[in-house]
């Protein structure tokens, strides 16, 4: 299917390849087709649907009536469905295989969950329709509620957070809120680790807290002493994530928490790996204060494009009483979502979101959940964790891991074992791509150098994982050998386009198309213009 | 001919006439690789040293800027916003991020002079 190619040419050009290697004259390469703008397939005149022409009515619009057309494409729905299908044929997806970007878990979606979120009962209810009506809606909340609960080991959550950062937010919140109660409302700096996530300061500083990093120790975690020095009484909270972005479970967790609230201080601990550690360890047993939960991470509902997020937040007993309305209530037998009466304490922050949350998000994590089982949940954190130090042990004979020792749920790689080899991270990355894997997350976190996290997550199987590591190590090999770093600069080679160039799209992106004015009587296929 | 001076997140500083000239250096822009977006300081502003000033954003990643000394802010370089890759092309030149009219110029004492930057940046590895 792939067009011949002479692979001799490759080695010699710089980041630039020569057209000669992999141009057509139609763009198409082998069966994977060039896709044009929509507006550049269409014609005026042509139309999917045979439509009566409309009755003369009065216009009443006044002065209001538009001039001229309004722009629509006009196209054959056979244009429309193969324009569709090969946009979709483009998006490298978990459906399509391994995605193995640490700290996203892109793992498999489980189709029962799907199938589940789309019953009637619970797809095709309106968040205005009476509760009454929605009785097993509301409950479904409250038994989700009642899971996440015993498994963080917290006494309360909030639902309706729409993402992670959303999460993040609710819980910075929360905390703001119960300081301003507590008359302490001057303690405005927030303690970021460096590895924690990045939307940690960012949540601090969109709330107004400034923000004071503690760096991490060599071997990946959070520097202690650093942290223990920066408390003080104008800390309001520290923002942890744990495990941290190095794949590293932050052992001195518990000092933390017992140094936080000796300082008067909240804990907020970042529970976007929590996939790596549910059903093995309980965050209230560790002293958090709150923790936000992606369900499309730890419990499998889509994720990055598939579906929206979304990111229940457990609170605390002194931070429960501030949690966002609507809060989830049982009167007798009915359920109810409380808005403003007095089941809801005065002290909630109010409302954080239209309605009560990612509803649909809400069914397929209940369904992961239940299908799974208490122990299924463990096995996932276990499996997930046995994955990465499976490709971890792999990959160090060849590459460079950031630090000693096992690793959680994802696995972390230097661009050591690349030095004075000419070849880059993302020269490596790219070279991933022509073998057929979508490259890890590079250059994240940081603190390690040029590096490469790795999150397999417990929904590959050995084999998998074997042919991953296989592409891997002969990649490493190939650099290391030298007299190959051409090769890797013109990367990738065979994917629908060539290295892009990410410098000029960040200085001059074109963020809009702009279509050629039309000629009178022309009504062929609209053309960009140029710039 | 004035003296330029280094702090250990990789800023230098030239100061004439009680006028420092702040940028990054070679090293840090290498490491930043192709920078895409710088925000300076406001004119007028007055800053602390070790406060975060101004932003540089590459490929890679985001970095804050801190002042390496405290003083008022008399100058920004605003052509940076046109040609950010300045501060790839000449760091220690045209990619000059502000200038700064020292309040406490003692402070320049604690910062470093090239011949020991170059051997902090060698410790680096």
């Amino acid at each position: 299917m792939v067009q011949s190619i002479d692979r001799s040419q490759g080695r010699h050009g710089g980041v630039v390849p020569s057209p000669a290697v992999s141009e057509t004259s139609t763009g198409n390469r082998g069966l994977q087709l060039e896709e044009r703008l929509i507006f550049e397939y269409a014609h005026a005149d042509r139309s999917g649907v045979d439509l009566p022409p409309p009755p003369r009515v009065k216009d009443r619009l006044g002065g209001l009536r538009r001039r001229g057309a309004i722009g629509l494409p006009g196209l054959a729905e056979p244009q429309v469905v193969q324009h569709y299908t090969r946009l979709s044929q483009k998006n490298y997806a978990i459906d399509s295989g391994l995605y193995p970007l640490g700290s996203c878990t892109m793992k498999h979606n489980p189709r029962l969950n799907e199938r589940m979120a789309r019953l009637p009962g619970f797809a095709d209810v309106h968040p205005l329709q009476p509760q009454s009506t929605v009785q097993g809606a509301i409950e479904l909340i409250a038994t989700l509620a009642d899971w996440l609960t015993t498994l963080t080991g917290m006494p309360a959550v909030a639902m309706s957070p729409a993402a992670g950062a959303h999460g993040e937010m609710c819980g910075m919140m929360a905390i703001a809120a119960a300081l301003a109660a507590a008359g302490e409302g001057h303690r405005k700096i927030v303690l970021v680790p460096e590895s924690a996530h990045g939307t940690n300061p960012a949540t601090a500083a969109a709330l107004g807290f400034t923000v004071k990093p503690i760096p991490a120790t060599t071997d990946g975690h959070v520097d202690v002493a650093a942290f223990k020095a920066a408390l003080g009484p104008d800390v309001a909270a520290i923002m942890l994530t744990n495990p941290n972005t190095c794949g590293l479970f932050e052992r001195d967790i518990r000092e933390v928490a017992d140094a936080v609230r000796a300082a008067g201080a909240y804990f907020y601990c970042d529970g976007a790996n929590y996939n790596a550690i549910v059903g093995r360890v309980r965050p209230g047993d560790l002293g958090v204060d709150c923790m936000h939960i992606n369900l499309h991470k730890t419990f499998s509902t889509p994720h990055g494009g598939g579906g929206p997020g979304s990111g229940p937040v457990v609170l605390s007993e002194r931070l429960a009483p501030f949690a966002p309305r609507p809060w989830v209530v049982r009167d007798g037998d009915a359920w109810r979502l409380a808005e403003e009466d007095g089941a809801v304490a005065d002290t909630s922050l109010g409302r954080l979101k239209a309605f009560h949350g990612q509803m649909g998000m809400f069914v397929r994590a209940l369904a992961y959940m239940l299908s799974h089982g208490a122990d299924g949940l463990r096995q996932v954190a276990e499996d997930a964790v046995l994955n990465a130090n499976y490709v971890m042990a792999r990959l160090k004979a060849e590459l460079t891991p950031a630090f000693e020792g096992p690793c959680m749920h994802e696995c972390l790689f230097d661009d050591g074992f690349l030095k004075d080899t000419g070849v880059t991270t993302l020269d490596f990355a790219k070279a991933m791509i022509d073998e057929g894997y979508h490259p890890m997350t590079m250059y994240f976190p940081l603190v390690v150098h040029g590096a490469m996290l790795i999150e397999p997550t417990e929904t590959q199987g050995k084999h998998a994982l074997d042919e991953f590591c296989d592409a891997m190590l002969h990649l490493a090999r190939k650099a290391k050998s030298g007299a190959t770093a051409d090769e890797f600069r013109a990367a990738p080679r065979f994917a629908p386009r060539r290295r892009l160039d990410e410098t000029q799209a960040a200085r001059k992106p074109v963020l809009r198309w702009r279509p050629t004015n039309r000629g009178p009587g022309d009504d062929g296929p609209l053309r960009q213009a140029a710039e | 001919m004035a003296k330029v001076k280094y702090t250990e997140e990789h800023e230098w500083i030239s100061v004439d006439n009680g006028v420092g000239t702040v940028g990054i250096t070679d090293y840090a822009q290498e490491q930043l690789g192709d920078v895409v977006f710088v925000e300076v300081p406001e004119v007028g502003r007055t800053i602390a040293r070790g406060e975060a000033v101004a932003v540089v954003e590459s490929v890679k990643a985001a970095s804050d800027i801190y002042a390496p000394v405290s003083g008022e802010v008399v100058e920004a370089n605003g052509t940076l916003a046109d040609a950010p890759g300045n501060v790839n092309l000449e760091p220690m030149g045209n990619g000059w991020f502000f200038k700064v009219r020292l309040s406490n110029p003692g402070e320049l004492d604690g910062l470093m002079d090239e011949a020991r930057y170059e051997a902090f940046v060698k410790s680096l590895g």
